[in-house]
Parts: structure tokens; C-alpha cells; sequence
């Protein structure tokens, strides 16, 4: 039965990371986890629950997603890439300050997602138009992307997982994993600082003319949705409710000027990829249920001492760079859930680790090594030397952290 | 008196640093000599660009290297036309693709450059063969010719 459900697992993320004929993964994902149920691999009652469980998560998300799309329409990043270049004043180094801070707040705020997609174009951008090297900039972006996650549970997907499961509060896990995400943002920034000096030691190219009107009505959307997040909670209010009053809110002033469509909105909320996370769930259940469950339990510390934080932190990582992040959470999640500090480090883990490789897991690495075999590669070895520079430092610094958070607050 | 009338003179215009090669072009070279303008993008920056996003296991198709790729070509178009103005002088210009360092040598040869202008970067608050940039200091051990190195 293991082999099977494994199976079913290496054909998800297989289709997943090579796309053949450009296909939805959910293609692959949603059929594997039916063959799981109509097999009896998963149980048809845990199938419902696990869909129950995942269903606000990945509604959460799609929310996420489109808010940030809706985001990019009233202009919220090429601001941000406007204000970016003009205060660095044609300094490379200032406007790497600039990036870090865009970045983690984007990041942190409207989730990875946003950076990779949104806002590391604008970046590039940004960086050649005060003449700079574009390099350290884009590096800071896709690297903060997965690592200035840290902060909230809408900043990453696998945080929104691990807070549903969590029993945390929105407040809480902010509050407990703030220390940890600024640790990780002080080792990127000294390591990029040191690792680019060269091209960062350069001379000032010219300052851009004054930025646009700031997008003010999305800017105080935005704030009010996070705030929104926050306080909704306590109050009984799912943070998912506070996205959609967001997305609402952003998408009026949009349609009105007939800049949004209906289909438009719908892509940008992905269904596609939220049928994908659910059926990968499920197919995850199943290779828990059949062993690996046993064999994870049994390779997590129980307690959250500082070497436990430190053990559950680099397994995740090690997880997250072997399977990818996404099945790495679901895996770990049911083996931490009693205990928060051990779910956070986890959390730690899997959003810090996948800067050690390539992009995030060793398949999707070798992939791309076999697909620019041929053509003059782009050469992986420059992201791998920064990832090997980063992560580990990051993870334990991020770990440290967390412990002294955990201390302090009683946990 | 000139045995350099003629001379091939490649300059290395490269971001942060591409108006002190201009500039030292425009300083060292004898009036007849031939300029060429040289500019290299690494695609590599925007297979990464695109590569965080493949990275987003289950989000779908999206290839963000073209767009990233024409944001390049425009920001090295304007890059080179203002390196030919701040240079006024007469100059061809070059556009490459590849790892810069390897572009700029291949380049050389393939223009059978006499001399190629590079201005210096790197992080000078340290001493070492680390002052100089990576890719400036494999230029500079590489490049089948000689070699003008100028301070920016």
C-alpha cells in the first residue's frame, strides 16, 4: 500500500514540476487523489475531513492571491519600484536597502506569491533604471520571498496550513514568529551586502524623476485588510472574510473603470492551483497513513527544547529541498500539531530551507539542469553558493529566536 | 607617428562603471582609432527571475522571461546610446548575451580587439585579488589582448 501512495505522490509532483504539454498540476493531483479514495488508501471519511480542513486554508488563499493581483491593477507595485528607485538616489547599496524593505513588507503582507510574481520584475526594472547591476536586487527579492515569509500566516501558503492546524491566533503567530523573520532578514542582508559588494561598490548611476501619485485608495485598503486580519480574529471573524472585504473593496473602483473582468479575476484566484493543493492533501494523507506517518513521528522531537527546534527546523528544510515545501508542511503538520514552538520551527524550515536549492526542491533543480543541458545554461552555481551562505545561517539564527520568543512568552 | 591609426579599441560599458570607460576612451585613444562599444546581459538574471516562479510548485504555466528580457534589451539600448553620447566620438556598438566575462574575451578575438578599456569595480576597503570584481578580474587575466584598466 506504501508504494502505491508514494507512487501516486512522485506522479503529482513529477507532473507538477514538469508540466508536460503546459497542464494545470491539478490534472495529475486531483485524479491521484480520487484513485487514493476509490483504493481505499484513504479512508473515505478522513478524504472529507481533510478537504474540510484544507477548504478555508485554500479559500484563504485564493483571496490572498487575488488581492494582490487587484493590488498590481491600481498600480500598488510599480509605486513601490517608483519609491524604491528614487530614494536609493542612484545608489546601488541604498537601493538594496530599499528592495529588502519592500520585499519583506510585500512579502510578509500580501505573501511570497506577490514578490516572485509582482514584485521582482518591478525590481529589475527599478535597479536598471538608475543603472545599477540588476543582479544583488532580484537575488534580494526571490531570496526574501521565501525567506521574509516568516511573518504571518498569509505570507506563505505553508503558514496558512500550519495556522489552521495551529490553534494559534493571528496575533500570536505574528507576534512569535517577528523575532525569528527579522533574524532571517539580518543574515540575508549582511550575506547579500558581502556577496555582491563588488557589484554594489560601484559608483551612483542617475536619480529617476519624482515617483507617480502614490495608488492612496489601495495603499489604505491594503492597510485596513491586514489590520482587518488582525483584529478580526478575537472577534470570531476568519481572516479569509477580511480578503474577500479587500478584494471587494479594491475590485469596485476596478470594474467600474472596466479594468477588471470577471474571467480575469477568476484566473488571478487561481482555482486550478487551489484543486492542486487540495488533491496533493489528500494524496499526502495517504502516504502518512501507510507508513511514513510512523517514520516522521518518530524522527521528531517531542519537546520544544532548543536542539528539538533546531532538529525539527533542519528536517523540514531538508524535506522542503527534497519534496518541495508544499508536500514537506502537509507531511510534518500532523507530527508537530501539539506543540506550537515545534510547528513554528517547522515552519522555519520550510520556508528558509528551499533557498538552498535551486528553486525550492532537488527535482525541480535537476529538471531544469536536464532542460538548459543544451542551450548556453544559465548556470545554477551562483544561487547555490548564495543558498549555502544564507540557509544555514538564516535557520539558525530564525531558530535561536524563535527559542528566546517561546522563553519569553511561556509557551 | 601613429603606428595606432587604425587601432581597434574595444570598451567594456558595463553598469556603475560604464562612464569612467567612456570617458578613459575618449582620453587614451588617438583620434583615428576605431571605438567599439561593448554591452553584455547575462540571461542567466532572467531565467532566474522566471525560475522563482517555476519554483511556486502548482501555480500554473507562466513564462516571465520574454517580458524580463525586453526590460533588459531597452535598459541596454539606452545604457549604450548614452555611453555614445557622453563619448563624442564616432563608435560602433556591440550587444552580447551570455556570462559577461566570457562575452567580453570571446568578444575580443572575435573583433580581433588591439585593446580593450575596463573600468575597474570591486571592494576596494579590502585588500586582495578580491578588490577587484569576479568578472573584471577574469577579463582582465583572459582577455587575449591589451589590457587599459581605469578607476572609475
Amino acid at each position: 500500500m506504501l508504494v502505491v501512495a508514494v507512487l501516486l505522490l512522485v506522479v503529482v509532483l513529477g507532473f507538477a514540476v514538469a508540466r508536460p504539454f503546459k497542464l494545470p498540476e491539478a490534472v495529475a493531483a486531483v485524479p491521484a487523489a480520487v484513485i487514493a479514495v476509490a483504493f481505499g488508501l484513504v479512508p473515505w471519511r478522513d478524504a472529507v475531513d481533510e478537504a474540510r480542513e484544507l477548504g478555508p486554508t485554500i479559500g484563504f488563499l485564493a483571496a490572498v492571491l487575488l488581492l494582490s493581483y487587484l493590488a498590481e491593477l491600481h498600480g500598488v507595485f510599480e509605486y513601490i519600484g517608483d519609491v524604491a528607485a528614487r530614494r536609493s538616489h542612484g545608489r546601488p547599496r541604498r537601493l538594496l536597502g530599499a528592495v529588502f524593505l519592500a520585499a519583506a513588507s510585500v512579502t510578509a503582507a500580501l505573501s511570497l506569491d506577490a514578490t516572485v510574481v509582482l514584485l521582482t520584475p518591478v525590481v529589475f526594472a527599478a535597479a536598471l533604471r538608475i543603472r545599477a547591476r540588476p543582479a544583488p536586487h532580484v537575488y534580494a527579492c526571490t531570496h526574501l520571498a521565501n525567506s521574509a515569509s516568516l511573518l504571518l500566516p498569509v505570507s506563505n501558503l505553508t503558514n496558512l496550513l500550519a495556522f489552521a492546524a495551529s490553534g494559534l491566533g493571528f496575533a500570536a503567530f505574528a507576534g512569535l514568529m517577528a523575532a525569528p523573520w527579522l533574524a532571517v532578514i539580518g543574515v540575508e542582508y549582511l550575506v547579500l551586502r558581502r556577496f555582491f559588494a563588488a557589484d554594489l561598490a560601484v559608483g551612483a548611476g542617475p536619480v529617476p524623476a519624482a515617483a507617480g501619485p502614490a495608488p492612496r485608495y489601495a495603499l489604505a485598503v491594503l492597510a485596513a485588510t491586514l489590520a482587518g486580519f488582525a483584529l478580526g480574529q478575537p472577534l470570531g471573524v476568519h481572516p479569509a472574510f477580511a480578503a474577500v472585504a479587500g478584494s471587494l473593496a479594491l475590485a469596485v473602483p476596478l470594474v467600474r473603470r472596466r479594468l477588471l473582468t470577471l474571467p480575469a479575476a477568476i484566473r488571478a484566484a487561481n482555482p486550478a492551483f487551489c484543486a492542486f493543493v487540495l488533491g496533493l492533501g489528500i494524496v499526502v494523507l495517504a502516504v502518512r497513513t501507510h507508513g511514513l506517518g510512523r517514520l516522521v513521528d518518530a524522527l521528531v522531537p517531542a519537546s520544544p527544547t532548543f536542539l528539538g527546534l533546531l532538529a525539527v527546523a533542519a528536517l523540514a528544510a531538508l524535506l522542503a529541498n527534497v519534496l518541495n515545501n508544499l508536500p514537506a508542511t502537509l507531511v510534518l503538520l500532523p507530527a508537530v500539531q501539539h506543540s506550537p514552538g515545534l510547528l513554528l520551527a517547522v515552519l522555519i524550515g520550510v520556508n528558509v530551507g528551499p533557498n538552498l536549492t535551486y528553486v525550492g526542491s532537488l527535482a525541480t533543480l535537476l529538471w531544469r539542469q536536464i532542460l538548459h543541458a543544451r542551450d548556453a545554461a544559465p548556470s545554477a552555481r551562483q544561487f547555490l553558493r548564495l543558498g549555502a551562505l544564507t540557509v544555514p545561517a538564516a535557520l539558525i539564527a530564525a531558530v535561536t529566536a524563535l527559542w528566546a520568543g517561546l522563553h519569553i512568552a511561556g509557551v | 607617428m601613429c603606428e595606432c591609426q587604425g587601432m581597434n579599441v574595444l570598451v567594456w560599458i558595463a553598469e556603475g562603471t560604464w562612464s569612467a570607460a567612456t570617458d578613459a576612451a575618449a582620453r587614451y585613444t588617438p583620434p583615428g582609432a576605431s571605438l567599439t562599444l561593448l554591452h553584455v546581459v547575462d540571461p542567466a538574471l532572467a531565467a532566474e527571475v522566471a525560475g522563482a516562479w517555476t519554483g511556486l510548485l502548482g501555480r500554473g504555466h507562466r513564462d516571465t522571461a520574454p517580458a524580463v528580457d525586453a526590460v533588459a534589451a531597452a535598459a541596454e539600448q539606452d545604457l549604450l546610446a548614452a555611453a555614445a553620447e557622453r563619448l563624442t566620438r564616432p563608435a560602433a556598438v556591440v550587444s552580447r548575451r551570455g556570462p559577461a566575462e566570457r562575452e567580453v574575451v570571446t568578444a575580443c578575438t572575435e573583433l580581433g580587439a588591439e585593446l580593450l578599456i575596463v573600468a575597474r569595480d570591486g571592494d576596494r576597503n579590502h585588500l586582495g585579488p578580491r578588490s577587484l570584481g569576479r568578472q573584471t578580474r577574469f577579463v582582465v587575466d583572459h582577455a587575449p589582448c591589451q589590457v587599459l584598466l581605469v578607476w572609475p
